[in-house]
């Protein structure tokens, strides 16, 4: 039993909440409420006027193709992120895992992605692509493909993707050897012992074993690849060519301020609002019972 | 049902050694206890035997054929951990079938031998748990439910009673040792409990830092141990030690305190004149009426037990009054196991004889054992 402070009185325990209170307030309460606001709003071309529209802007957003379009290049996106990034962490960590000689240098060097930018991330990822001058883009040529993310579509989605991976590599890293490291030995040896070898251990001990990390992992790629990645495809192909890599969160950029359509784009913020409270609301509801197998 | 031999096996991690050939011969069938303090290597030599370690030197067959090279799953073994190792995310049952199925067994015939194993554990009740809604003993019989329907050549036990309570191991310990002879597979028990090892072994190798001291059958390590470390090791209360010497004509021992012994039995002729250290069980030291004894014990602390009494004190001469111990003559405190209808005061002076024919002389510089007096 551990014994519980607590505090009596009301104003007290307020004083200690006020600054978290405040950043919540000013940070995420004020323009959650401004976006709510403006999404009922429409103003003419010149901003002089704005007039109250109700939910018009919501049905112009669901039969707006080119909104449409973009949920599609998220959906397709946020896939590929996320299960392109739990895949590649989950084989460096149990790679990680067996390296005994020299793993502290390794696992720093995996470490080091998660220290860049968002936007640095995306230029890197830029110039090793760049049809001219970029050294990936280069051996891809020679490969026999003509790699150009400037024109093709599926090469500037396959781009912000790798962009987008790498940057969220270490996370999931990170996350995927504690879990790994987390698992007793000796349950891999008693399966080794059981006659599994190495594949089927993995998929019948090690994989079941991680799932709460991997669910959590999950929930967190999936926002990740939806909200965080603005920075990424800024910097790479600013949602282009077309809108083959304009996400949701980029198209509220776009529209809002480059097109300056601010009804509009509150509108497609209230609509990822949404999305987020019913990824977090899953995200809660399963750390609740994570610690049950 | 196979034999294992262990030739000249040495384990090194790095530069350091831990353990320094050993060599052990198991005929089929036998249950064999390795016992030793805790960093003596024994899960080291058990895990090489498993597979789980590499045999750095030297080399061990089961059933006639080298297993050096081979993968655990090859070798025909099963074992049961310390911790159990059940699987976490599976029931009872699955965590039976888990090498039955991996071997591709036929649904039908996993199905009859897991509960067959569970009938023959009281587990048929708890097939579709996990193990997390087990207790102790019951997590314990899952582990040993697991390695037995595989039916194994060998099993290995790694500490598998440690973790549980007094009571339930003596328990444990019978029905392991029940389901090991009905069973008749050859089994290597690793445990550093020596009651355990006592009871439980066919034949019992004590180790001590990465060395076999003794193989034997658990009656004879208790009779004619090899080393002062084995005789300490096996029997509680521990082995007294008493420094002393044998007379020039191998008729007496002078201990350092002042006593002074006749050898019974064997002339000790061989040894006249060395010095030796004396090893006496507690268990063999009698009270005896005043005059008939051999020494006397200043009593400190008497512990009851119930059936037994433990007396510990200081050793002094006979007849004498108590005079201080030589400078080398060691700390002279010794423990004697007497009946519980003995009555003994702390403080009091108590005449004890030693048995006779169950002395013990080992050489004081290597602890090798000398000779039975
Ligand atoms: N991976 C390793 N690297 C270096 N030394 C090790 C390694 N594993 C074990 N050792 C050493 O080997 C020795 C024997 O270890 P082992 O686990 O076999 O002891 P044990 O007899 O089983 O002890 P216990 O009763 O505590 O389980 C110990 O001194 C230990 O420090
Ligand atoms: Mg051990």
């Amino acid at each position: 039993m551990h014994k519980k402070v607590t505090f009596g009185g009301f104003a007290f325990p307020l004083v200690l909440l006020l600054p978290q209170l405040a950043i919540t307030f000013v940070f995420f309460l004020w323009p959650a409420a401004q976006a709510l606001y403006q999404s009922v709003l429409r103003q003419d071309a010149f901003g002089l006027r704005t007039t109250f529209v109700g939910l018009d802007n919501f049905a112009r957003l669901l039969n707006d193709p080119s909104y449409l379009a973009s949920f599609k290049v998220t959906l397709v996106f946020s896939t590929s992120v996320t299960l392109t990034g739990l895949a590649v962490a989950l084989l460096l960590a149990c790679m990680a895992d067996r390296v005994i000689k020299g793993s502290g240098a390794y696992k720093t060097l995996l470490i080091i992605p998660y220290a860049v930018a968002p936007a640095v991330a995306g230029v890197l990822w830029y110039f090793l692509f760049n049809p001219s001058i970029g050294i990936l883009a280069y051996l891809v040529r020679g490969l026999g493909y003509n790699w150009n993310h400037q024109i093709s579509g599926t090469d500037a989605m396959i781009l912000v993707v790798i962009a987008s991976v790498w940057k969220q590599i270490s996370y999931n890293f990170l996350f995927f050897l504690a879990g790994l490291q987390a698992i007793p030995k000796s349950l891999i040896e008693a399966a080794a012992i059981d006659g599994a070898g190495p594949w089927k251990r993995f998929t019948s001990i090690i994989f079941p074993l991680l799932s709460p990390t991997t669910f959590f992992l999950l929930v967190v790629n999936v926002v990740y690849a939806f909200f965080e990645t603005f920075g990424v495809i800024h910097a790479t192909t600013s949602g282009g060519p077309g809108q083959a890599t304009t996400i949701l969160v980029y198209k509220v950029f776009t529209d809002g301020f480059v097109a300056l359509n601010l009804g509009s784009s509150a509108a497609q913020s209230v609509i990822l609002m949404l999305i987020v409270v019913l990824l977090t609301a899953v995200q809660f509801r399963y750390i609740e019972r994570r610690v049950q197998y | 049902m196979a034999d294992i031999a262990i030739r000249n096996v040495v384990k090194r991690y790095g530069d350091t050694q831990v353990i320094h050939g050993i060599s052990i011969d198991i005929a089929a069938g036998e249950l064999i206890v390795i016992v030793g303090p805790s960093g003596c290597g024994k899960s080291t030599l058990l895990r090489m035997v498993a597979g789980l370690e590499v045999i750095t030197e030297g080399e061990i067959s089961i059933g006639g054929r080298v297993v050096n090279r081979l993968e655990p799953k090859d070798r025909n073994i099963a074992m049961v951990f310390q911790n159990y190792a059940l699987y976490p995310h599976m029931s009872v049952f699955d965590n039976m079938a888990y090498g039955l199925k991996i071997a591709g067994r036929p649904k039908g015939e996993i199905n009859e031998r897991v509960q067959k194993a569970a009938r023959m554990l009281e587990l048929s009740e708890l097939l579709d748990r996990r193990p997390r809604q087990l207790s102790g003993g019951q997590r314990q019989r899952v582990a040993m439910g697991r390695a037995i329907v595989r039916n194994p050549a060998v099993f290995l036990f790694d500490e598998p009673l440690s973790n549980l309570d007094a009571k339930l191991r003596v328990q444990m310990r019978l029905e392991i040792k029940q389901l090991q002879r009905s069973l008749a597979t050859t089994s290597l028990y690793v445990t550093h409990d020596q009651v355990e090892a006592m009871t439980l072994a066919d034949r019992l190798v004590v180790m001590n830092q990465g060395v076999a001291e003794q193989i034997d059958t658990p009656l004879e390590i208790y009779e004619r141990p090899a080393s002062t470390f084995v005789a300490s090791f096996i029997g509680s209360p521990s082995m007294n030690f008493l420094p002393g010497e044998v007379d020039g004509d191998g008729t007496s021992i002078a201990l350092a305190q002042g006593p002074r012994l006749r050898a019974m039995g064997q002339a000790l002729g061989q040894h006249g004149g060395r010095s030796i250290t004396l090893g006496v069980r507690p268990e063999h030291l009698a009270m005896v009426p005043e005059g008939e004894e051999d020494f006397h014990l200043q009593v400190g602390v008497v512990e009851t037990l119930g059936a037994d009494i433990l007396v510990h004190g200081k050793l002094v001469e006979a007849g004498a009054a108590a005079r201080q111990a030589k400078g080398e003559g060691g700390s002279g405190i010794i423990a004697a196991r007497l009946p519980g209808s003995a009555r003994v005061l702390e403080g009091e002076r108590l005449p004890l004889k030693v048995a006779s024919g169950l002395l013990h002389l080992f050489d004081p510089e290597s602890g090798k054992r000398l000779v039975e007096v």
